[in-house]
């Protein structure tokens, strides 16, 4: 078995978990990498600027959907990705243009970092027309075909046997492009991710399967939901090569994404547990009363935009005056994606019948609630069979 | 014209279009190397091969799932699911992805994927292997479900359904693959969302699919032979669409229908088709609207209880009876007045 493990091996309460996973980030190994930052290239001072900047541009876009979604301008349901920017960016970071994604209702981010303009991103959470979904997904439902963001699904689970598909698609065709299918960590429970690990790794398609583990389904611990708390060693039930990694890190995640990557390019499907944190409630209205005050403190202690930040500072990668720039800039990217969102009209209730075939069909019902199925008739003549 | 089998039709028609469009491929449990439970599969993984004709673990939601991602990149799998009982693992997948992704995309995304699957009772399989619950998915919209009862309709209309960008669910049935019939020897495809008068009439509407369009024609026969009366038939053909015109057209001619039916009578399709007729046909009808369903209970395996709940020709005799005995009666009573 190849099941490597990248993390410490105990991952009981959730902050000892989040304190083991940062001793590991700050391992030898990684420790001579960071000494090197200060002399990297103007390319990778660029790069990593680039990483950063994206984190921020998602933290900003969720802390600007929570307030719209307290102003009411956003409906449904809203979950954001706060928390997990650096395992957002670090994972998307090794896929190329041509790949596919597949995820679920906690998007956001993932839109925005696939390249899609956060303009269009807003847009759909306001049900605008100019949204990437027109208006008729929302929050949990963004897909960008020219992006190849293949949703944004609702359904816990719902994402996995469709990414498994497209892999099979990709190699019935021969391809070369690999489809990343991500999830969470509850989500590891149902059964469509074991039919689908199992038919992945039957058919060796190239897939890679992340878990974001963010330690919490809504409110309930992956220990009391999860049999098998480290999640990655699941992949071995399939013989399918995992590894565990810390979600807090861009760069970790990013390395160990590269790697997965090219495992499915091969043709080998390959499972990544992002260790990673939730900042706030499971939706934009949970209150996440069941947590307690401590561990709020330490989540924030363990923030990776600030301490992707920090870090960047230190190593003298970017200095104070690039970040202000960096948050100014990109502060004023979201006002605009707002107002753009804001100023999108509605979708025409004309065309709320063009989406339900993709083929017309005879005899398709195009009615409005209370419109009668028939025109009214004139009656009988009472005479005709006499 | 060639006479053939239903099975026959279908595995003809799925040859064909795999040789037509290599997008075209099958999957599903035990279609490949054991040649599909009832055998529409046979012959195929040896022309095609794995493939084009995937044998799948049993992973009814894995499965299916796979092949709504497969669709959504443009390949056309024809999923077989063994019977129309074990489709409800993989519910979620048919219901809330393949009937969604098109609509709430934004049109981003087609599924062109066609889910053929058996119903039927009568073969003594109990309660969990005889159900007929194509109405789940002929509730959903996004969804298209097809029940052809001849193997001429079963040919245009796979022909169809694989051709077409949207999921289709096609339901056949147990007791009609050894059926014969004349099937066309060109691969025109059926009009899916159309019904078929195929009995012209005026005393009554007889309204079934699939196995029940043919135990309607049998009763038309025997009641032209023993009462000399002149029923019409309409086979639904298509449950999703619903050709509801089709209906009022002949309701409004015979004043009288009845709707057979081998799924349960509340809330079931005929209880569609009832509505229906209430709402283009009301002023037209003489006698209310009969509708003959299977016995409200799971489906038992003793023969005596099995034949006593399954709706017979017998029973659709005796409503055909009682509603023209109804119209009848309204007519006698408007002659006395
Ligand atoms: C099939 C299904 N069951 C339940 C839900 C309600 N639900 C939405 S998110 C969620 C928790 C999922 O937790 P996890 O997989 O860890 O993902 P996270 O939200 O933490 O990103 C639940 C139970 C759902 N959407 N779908
Ligand atoms: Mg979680």
């Amino acid at each position: 078995m190849t099941n490597q493990v990248n993390a410490p091996r105990k991952a009981a309460g959730r902050p000892v978990a989040a304190k083991s996973v940062k001793s590991r980030a700050a391992a030898p190994t990684k420790r001579t990498a960071r000494a090197k930052v200060a002399k990297r290239t103007p390319a990778e001072v660029a790069a990593l600027t680039k990483v950063y900047r994206e984190m921020l541009l998602i933290r900003r876009f969720e802390e600007r959907a929570a307030r719209s979604y307290t102003q009411a301008l956003i409906g449904g349901y809203c979950h954001l990705n706060l928390g997990e920017e650096a395992a957002v960016v670090g994972l998307l970071s090794a896929l190329e243009r041509t790949d596919y994604l597949f995820t679920n209702y906690r998007e956001h981010g993932y839109a925005i970092s696939r390249g899609i303009d956060p303009n269009r991103v807003m847009a759909e959470l306001y049900g605008r027309i100019d949204g990437v979904s027109k208006g008729w997904g929302g929050s949990m439902h963004m897909f960008d075909i020219t992006h190849r963001l293949l949703g944004g699904y609702g359904i816990v689970g719902g994402q996995i046997p469709l990414a498994t598909g497209a892999a099979l698609a990709i190699d019935y065709r021969g391809g070369s492009e690999v489809v990343m299918c991500t999830m969470g960590d509850g989500t590891t429970n149902i059964g469509a991710f074991h039919e689908s690990l199992n038919i992945a790794a039957l058919w060796n398609l190239p897939i890679v399967y992340v878990i974001i583990n963010n330690r919490l389904g809504m409110g309930t611990t992956v220990e009391k939901s999860s049999a098998e708390p480290e999640l990655f060693r699941r992949g071995a039930a399939y013989r399918i090569e995992s590894a565990r990694v810390d979600g807090l890190d861009p760069l970790a995640v990013a390395e160990a994404s590269a790697k997965a990557v090219s495992a499915a390019r091969a043709g080998r499907p390959y499972l990544l547990e992002v260790v990673s944190e939730r900042l706030r409630g499971h939706s934009v209205v949970d209150p996440a009363k069941y947590r307690s005050e401590a561990e709020v403190v330490q989540l924030r202690e363990h923030d990776p935009v600030v301490t992707f930040g920090a870090q960047l500072v230190r190593d003298g990668v970017i200095d104070a005056d690039a970040m202000a720039a960096i948050e100014h800039e990109v502060t004023a990217r979201i006002d605009e994606a707002a107002a753009f969102a804001e100023a999108s009209p509605a979708p025409d209730v004309a065309t709320l019948f063009d989406y339900t075939y993709a083929t017309p069909v005879a005899n398709d019902s195009r009615r409005l609630p209370g419109q009668p199925l028939f025109d009214p008739a004139p009656l009988p003549d009472p005479g005709e069979d006499q | 014209m060639t006479t053939m089998t239903f099975r026959q039709a279908l595995q003809d028609t799925l040859r064909a279009e795999m040789l037509r469009d290599e997008n075209v491929f099958l999957l599903g449990e035990e279609i490949g190397v054991f040649e599909g439970s009832y055998k529409i599969t046979a012959g195929l993984l040896a022309e095609f091969g794995e493939k084009r004709v995937r044998d799948t673990p049993i992973a009814e939601e894995g499965f299916t799932g796979a092949a709504i991602g497969a669709a959504m990149l443009g390949l056309r799998p024809v999923v077989e699911i063994m019977t129309i009982n074990f489709s409800l693992l993989a519910l979620d997948q048919i219901v809330n992805h393949a009937a969604k992704i098109y609509g709430m995309f934004g049109g981003q995304a087609k599924v062109p994927l066609v889910i053929r699957t058996p119903g039927g009772g009568g073969q003594q399989l109990g309660a969990t292997h005889s159900q007929n619950i194509e109405l789940y998915y002929a509730f959903v919209p996004g969804l298209k479900v097809v029940a052809p009862s001849t193997p001429a309709d079963a040919k245009s209309l796979l022909i169809a359904a694989i051709r077409d960008d949207d999921p289709v669910l096609f339901l056949e049935n147990l007791a009609l693959y050894n059926t014969k019939g004349d099937v066309p020897d060109d691969d025109t495809p059926a009009e899916i969302g159309r019904a078929a008068v195929t009995r012209a009439g005026r005393d009554l509407t007889l309204i079934g699919y699939s196995r029940m369009a043919h135990v309607a024609a049998q009763v038309a026969d025997q009641l032209a032979a023993s009462d000399g009366l002149d029923i019409e038939v309409i086979d639904l053909r298509s449950l999703r669409p619903l050709d509801r015109p089709t209906i009022i057209e002949s309701v409004k001619k015979t004043h009288a229908a009845v709707v057979v039916e081998d799924d349960w009578l509340t809330y079931g399709i005929g209880a569609e088709v009832a509505a229906t007729i209430s709402d283009g046909a009301f002023d037209y009808l003489d006698a209310p609207v009969r509708r003959v369903a299977m016995a409200e209970v799971p489906l038992p395996y003793s023969k005596s209880l099995e034949t006593a709940a399954l709706p017979s020709v017998d029973d659709v005799i005796n409503a055909v009876h009682q509603t023209l005995d109804a119209v009848g009666r309204r007519h006698q009573k408007v002659g006395h007045d």
